[in-house]
């Protein structure tokens, strides 16, 4: 006799429990992002003030994930759509998530802007170090030596530079008695918790969060499960895993 | 809410500009994301000097495709929002453009056309027609009024508002350098005086309502996993396009009845026409204007029409031939003959039409 277990998934409020199988290939990071914010939303009780905002390349699928008001935009441009959000409605709780490209390299201008003027959003840059929806390229993050479509010799520094180090570059010029910046990673989803709770906080009391979560994709990496963790540790290595910037005063 | 300024016809001298910026307030716009381009400048100068009397909202943003996307972040939010923007901003802007247009946004636009290709000159030309009727990856579901003077500049910013938030397509009010910077006397007035009821702009985002219990949460997007889904969505967009236009539409003729010589003519090219077409009357030359208002989608029926009367045509624009080949599309099968004077990037005179015409009747009477 066959039994099946009536166990329900554990789904966070801020999920929405319609989307279904996950739209991510297996062993993407993103699953894992989502759901510790979700789950950091929920803790929080900000669902009914928060708008979830999404990119193109990877991020974009998570355009129904959340159980909350939702926009999915156009590549890098995720940024100026949520702040033009919360000018325009003060008490929104914000939330631009993005890829390293969308990030780094076609929204660099929105990044950069967004932290000088420390802008009332939280910014979450998912670094998995390549193009993952378009098949696998250099991001600015690549890591040297890293083999990607368009580095398939491995990442040379002295030709296509260094990996760009987004948390180092947004707490170096957002105001700092407003912004909250870290760097965390899916390796730790217990303290990535922790980290999104200090960026909500700080955006909920008209703050500047910004956090860059090392995220894994294993399919464009073509790495097996232990292949995959030991690329984690080396990003871990490459890109420090800490707090940068935290506004004085929040817990 | 924002506080209105205008609460009685008031007659001011302003720049176009100022104009623009004052029929925003009158319609109650409560934000405006911009970046500074010439020469749309004094649009975002003026909107933020009332800033302490009308309590409205105002966004310097780091480029043109920031202030494209955070206007759409505005509108999301429930606002009445707008920005503005000239040339190669207009051509940085399409980015969000494009997404307004798929997703239905109620974006609304001025756009004061200065020089092209490129960075071009910053004073004047017609040359931002086709981009701004047609840019982006799509298909152009965009309402376009092209003004030509000060009045139409305060009564079609506070009409753009309006038609963007009723039909949900992108609407652009299309003027220029000349308009913008050029001083002209203008009516001032509360819309509500002239019957206007100003559309409610409710959220997207944040509507009313607690997630899960009064209302599910809200799910927008602009991209789609089939090319099936895409053409369902687009067909339909076409027909609330078709359905719209009738309402929409709108044209302006000049002594066009009895005109012989027919000039076609948009934005502030059409004030020089009309300057022309009475020297021509003066003259005993029959001549008359057809000046398309709503440039996207254009008035097709009443453009055949005084078409078909009319012996020959002249097409005239600081552009090469933009809206004459939006028109000439429209206008197939017919067989009147038409010439052009085009000038790119550069101010049609009363006079360059009038030496034109008569040249075209000279070679009418030859023939």
């Amino acid at each position: 006799m066959i039994t099946t277990l009536d166990v329900k998934p554990d789904l966070a409020k801020a999920q929405n429990a319609d989307v279904g199988a996950s739209k991510f290939c297996p062993g993407c990071g993103h699953g894992m992002i989502l759901k510790t914010l979700a789950k950091s939303i929920d803790e929080l009780e900000l669902n009914e003030r928060a708008v979830f905002g999404c990119d193109i390349g990877c991020s974009l699928l998570s355009w129904n994930y959340m159980n909350l008001d939702s926009v999915q935009t156009h590549h890098g441009r995720t940024t100026p759509v949520i702040y033009g959000v919360t000018r325009a409605n003060p008490g929104t709780v914000g939330i631009a998530y993005m890829g390293d490209g969308g990030g780094l390299a076609i929204g660099a201008q929105h990044l950069v802007n967004a932290a000088t003027r420390s802008e009332n959003l939280l910014v979450i840059v998912a670094n998995n170090t390549n193009y993952g929806m378009t098949g696998g390229q250099m991001s600015p993050t690549t890591m040297p030596g890293q083999k990607t479509e368009t580095t398939p010799y491995g990442r040379d520094p002295e030709v296509t530079g260094r990996p760009a180090k987004a948390a180092e570059l947004v707490a170096a010029i957002a105001d700092p008695n407003k912004s909250y910046v870290a760097r965390a990673s899916v390796s730790n989803l217990r303290k990535l918790s922790t980290v999104f709770k200090k960026a909500l906080t700080n955006v909920a009391q008209g703050g500047y969060s910004f956090v860059e979560v090392l995220s894994v994709c294993p399919l464009n990496w073509r790495t097996n499960n232990e292949a995959t963790w030991d690329r984690l540790k080396t990003m871990e290595e490459c890109f420090e895993v800490k707090e940068f910037l935290v506004k004085e005063g929040l817990e | 809410m924002v506080k209105k300024l205008i609460t009685q016809d008031t007659r001011m001298f302003l720049t176009g500009n100022e104009v623009i910026a004052y029929a925003a307030n009158a319609a109650q716009a409560e934000f405006m994301y911009g970046y500074p381009i010439t020469p749309q400048n004094e649009i975002m100068h003026t909107w933020c000097k009332l800033l302490p009397k009308t309590e409205a909202g105002f966004l310097q943003t780091e480029d043109e495709i920031s202030a494209g996307f955070s206007t759409i972040g505005g509108i999301l939010a429930g606002k009445r929002a707008f920005t503005a923007t000239a040339g190669p901003g207009n051509v940085i802007m399409q980015d969000a453009q494009s997404m307004a247009e798929m997703m239905r946004i109620p974006f609304v636009c001025a756009v004061m056309q200065r020089g092209g290709p490129s960075t071009a000159t910053v004073i004047y030309a017609q040359q931002e027609t086709r981009l701004t009727c047609f840019g982006g990856n799509g298909e152009g579901f965009r309402i376009v009024y092209s003004t030509a003077g000060h009045q139409d500049l305060y009564d079609y910013m506070i009409k753009s508002f309006n038609t963007a938030w009723k039909y949900r397509f992108p609407t652009f009010m299309l003027a220029d350098g000349y308009q913008g910077k050029m001083r002209e006397p203008v009516t001032l007035y509360d819309p509500a005086s002239r019957g206007i009821t100003m559309e409610p702009t409710p959220a997207a985002l944040r509507a009313p309502g607690v997630i899960g219990v009064d209302r599910e949460a809200t799910h927008l997007r602009n991209t789609f996993n089939l090319e099936e889904e895409l053409m369902e969505r687009l067909d339909q967009y076409q027909v609330d396009y078709d359905a719209m236009s009738k309402e929409v539409e709108e044209y302006f003729e000049y002594k066009a009845d009895d005109a012989e010589v027919l000039i076609i003519a948009h934005g502030i090219v059409a004030r020089s026409a009309m300057t022309a077409v009475d020297e021509l009357r003066a003259k005993g030359i029959k001549a008359g204007l057809f000046r398309p208002i709503t440039i996207r989608p254009l008035a097709v029926e009443p453009l055949r029409n005084v078409v078909k009367r009319a012996k020959e045509i002249l097409f005239t624009e600081s552009a090469n031939g933009q809206l004459a080949q939006m028109c000439l599309e429209k206008m197939y099968g017919l067989t009147t003959p038409y010439q052009t004077l085009f000038k790119m990037g550069v101010g049609v005179t009363g006079d360059d039409i009038v030496n034109k015409v008569e040249s075209m009747v000279k070679k009418m009477a030859s023939v």
